[in-house]
């Protein structure tokens, strides 16, 4: 096989498959046979493009090719013949439906859908990623990963949910649900370290591929900026986040040279945009917040009252204890380990987060800062009780091994800007 | 498409068996939706009939013991789930209570 054509193949997968595959549920209103077909389209695609050359319009060959396996299939069933005229209507107007795709990442998350099966249908049909590897991804058998997706297809059929994009009086209640799926997405590839979870880690770039592709079908929509801004932020310091042995480096450690600063650079003038348009929201303020983190060369000129401020106004968009936390982590660079100290006992005090390790490593971290070290060791084994990953267990038993170091050492913090603890 | 609307609720509920739908039926059957539907006696006025090797058995009670107990229901003609969800969504019940939607099988 010519190795240009190969390239062609595959980068008309990354750019055409979903866009066929939304074109063809709609015209034919059937799941399986679009996939199917779609499929069909790219196995003739490796066999034609290397004889005949590469079309001039490879979506458009695709699409056509996708098209008429269909209406074969369709021919065949008896069942098939209503379908086939309307198939036939609409062949002309299906060119000038630019927003397929949009439909399709709807209803596949659909709110009466659960999240997995979200995720995985976002991830076949909108990404073309086989079943196998999904399963992988989500460390299930292959077989219950085919299940799932043979579940949810039918629930999309029987209960008959609309393959659209919602009204507008239901956007505000559905958008929010394709950024989740899309964030979720995103921080299970970003949770990934090493080993086997390097197939993770692909779902953090399929995660942005998708985010991309929403924030061009829908450029009026603030949040899906911001989530774009805050993943290609998060995704700049993956190179840095892990040390040699596999161990999470905390922001404070990380090589700032290693971040991408290309990313970042265009993490910023999309949050700019975004902000500009004076319809704040959650996605917004954290990349907001991660954007403190990453624009500045060294750790210690971090702007950690603004970052306070943000998470002031993060707590009021989506109250949950663990931004709350991560608030009086900001205090307390801000305005001094005390004032930490004050909103984590109020948070200790209120309960909400009885069982969670970051509670008593984050009052372990102030406590030492405040060369409180008896204290501090106790809140470290009561951390470190809690902990749930042995990665979290050797970055607790290192911060407590330091506390025998002289007060007035460079301060740290819990990694307050990993997308997978803040939305816990 | 059709669907059932199942009213459920815990035993709480039973307090609301006399408050009707406010109002609920009346705009949905205007509206073309409402084709049928029933309030029902408490789980406990039940009789559940089996049929096992040609012998009738019957037991007192529902045929599940469960906390959620279905208190009425309701066929709805819907364009499609986003709608039947709107609907259900405006019963009083689901103030309360909560409403399982199940979609009809057609033949």
């Amino acid at each position: 096989m010519n190795a240009a054509v190969e390239a062609a193949i595959g980068e008309a997968f990354r750019l055409e498959w979903g866009r066929i595959v939304a074109t063809l549920i709609r015209v034919t209103g059937d799941w399986d046979l679009a996939e199917e077909c779609v499929q069909e389209a790219f196995a003739a695609a490796w066999e034609r493009w290397p004889r005949d050359g590469v079309p001039d319009r490879p979506g458009a060959w695709l699409t056509t090719t996708a098209r008429h396996r269909a209406i074969d299939r369709l021919r065949r069933e008896a069942v098939g013949a209503a379908k086939l005229q309307e198939m036939a209507e609409q062949a002309e107007e299906s060119r000038a439906e630019p927003d397929d795709r949009l439909r399709l990442m709807f209803t596949c998350c659909h709110p009466a859908l659960a999240v997995e099966s979200q995720v995985a249908l976002t991830l076949r049909t909108l990404a073309g990623l086989t079943t196998a590897e999904i399963a992988r991804a989500f460390l299930v058998g292959e077989p219950a990963m085919a299940k799932r997706l043979v579940r949810v297809k039918q629930k999309i059929r029987n209960a008959g949910i609309p393959y659209r994009v919602p009204p507008a009086h239901l956007l505000p209640e559905r958008v929010p649900a394709v950024l989740a799926v899309l964030y979720l997405l995103f921080t299970e590839g970003y949770a990934a370290t090493a080993g086997v979870d390097l197939v993770r880690q692909d779902l953090s770039a399929e995660a942005i591929r998708l985010v991309r592709m929403l924030v061009a079908l829908m450029p009026d929509e603030p949040e899906a900026v911001g989530l774009l801004a805050l993943m290609l932020f998060h995704d700049a310091r993956r190179a840095a986040r892990l040390d040699a042995a596999g161990d999470l480096v905390t922001l404070e450690e990380q090589d700032r040279s290693r971040w991408d600063t290309g990313q970042i650079g265009e993490g910023v003038d999309l949050l700019d945009a975004a902000l500009r348009r004076g319809r704040p929201g959650r996605y917004q303020v954290q990349a907001a917040i991660a954007a403190c983190h990453v624009t500045v060369a060294d750790a210690a000129d971090t702007d950690w009252a603004q970052i306070a401020a943000l998470y002031g106004q993060l707590v009021r968009l989506v109250p949950s204890p663990v931004v709350e936390l991560n608030r009086a982590v900001a205090v307390g660079m801000a305005a001094g380990p005390a004032a930490g100290l004050a909103l984590v006992d109020a948070l200790d005090a209120a309960g909400s987060l009885a069982g969670h390790h970051l509670l008593p490593a984050t009052r372990a971290d102030l406590l030492r800062r405040l060369g409180r070290h008896a204290g501090a060791a106790a809140a470290y084994r009561a951390a470190l009780a809690l902990a749930p990953t042995d990665t979290e267990r050797r970055y607790l038993t290192r911060r407590m091994g330091e506390l025998g170091c002289p007060p007035g050492d460079p301060p740290f913090v819990v990694r307050t800007t990993d997308p997978t603890e803040e939305d816990t | 498409m059709k669907y059932l609307l199942l009213i459920c609720g815990d035993e709480s509920a039973a307090a609301h068996a006399d408050d009707g739908c406010g109002g609920w039926d009346v705009e949905m059957v205007r509206r073309g939706v409402l084709q049928g539907g029933a309030g029902l006696h408490p789980p406990a006025d039940a009789t559940t009939v089996r049929v096992r090797e040609d012998a009738v058995l019957l037991t007192d009670g529902p045929f599940a013991e469960t906390r959620e107990q279905v208190g009425g229901f309701c066929i709805v003609e819907c364009a499609d789930l986003d709608e039947a969800v709107e609907v259900a969504s405006k019963h009083p019940a689901a103030t309360y209570g909560s409403i399982e939607v199940r979609p009809i099988r057609t033949p």
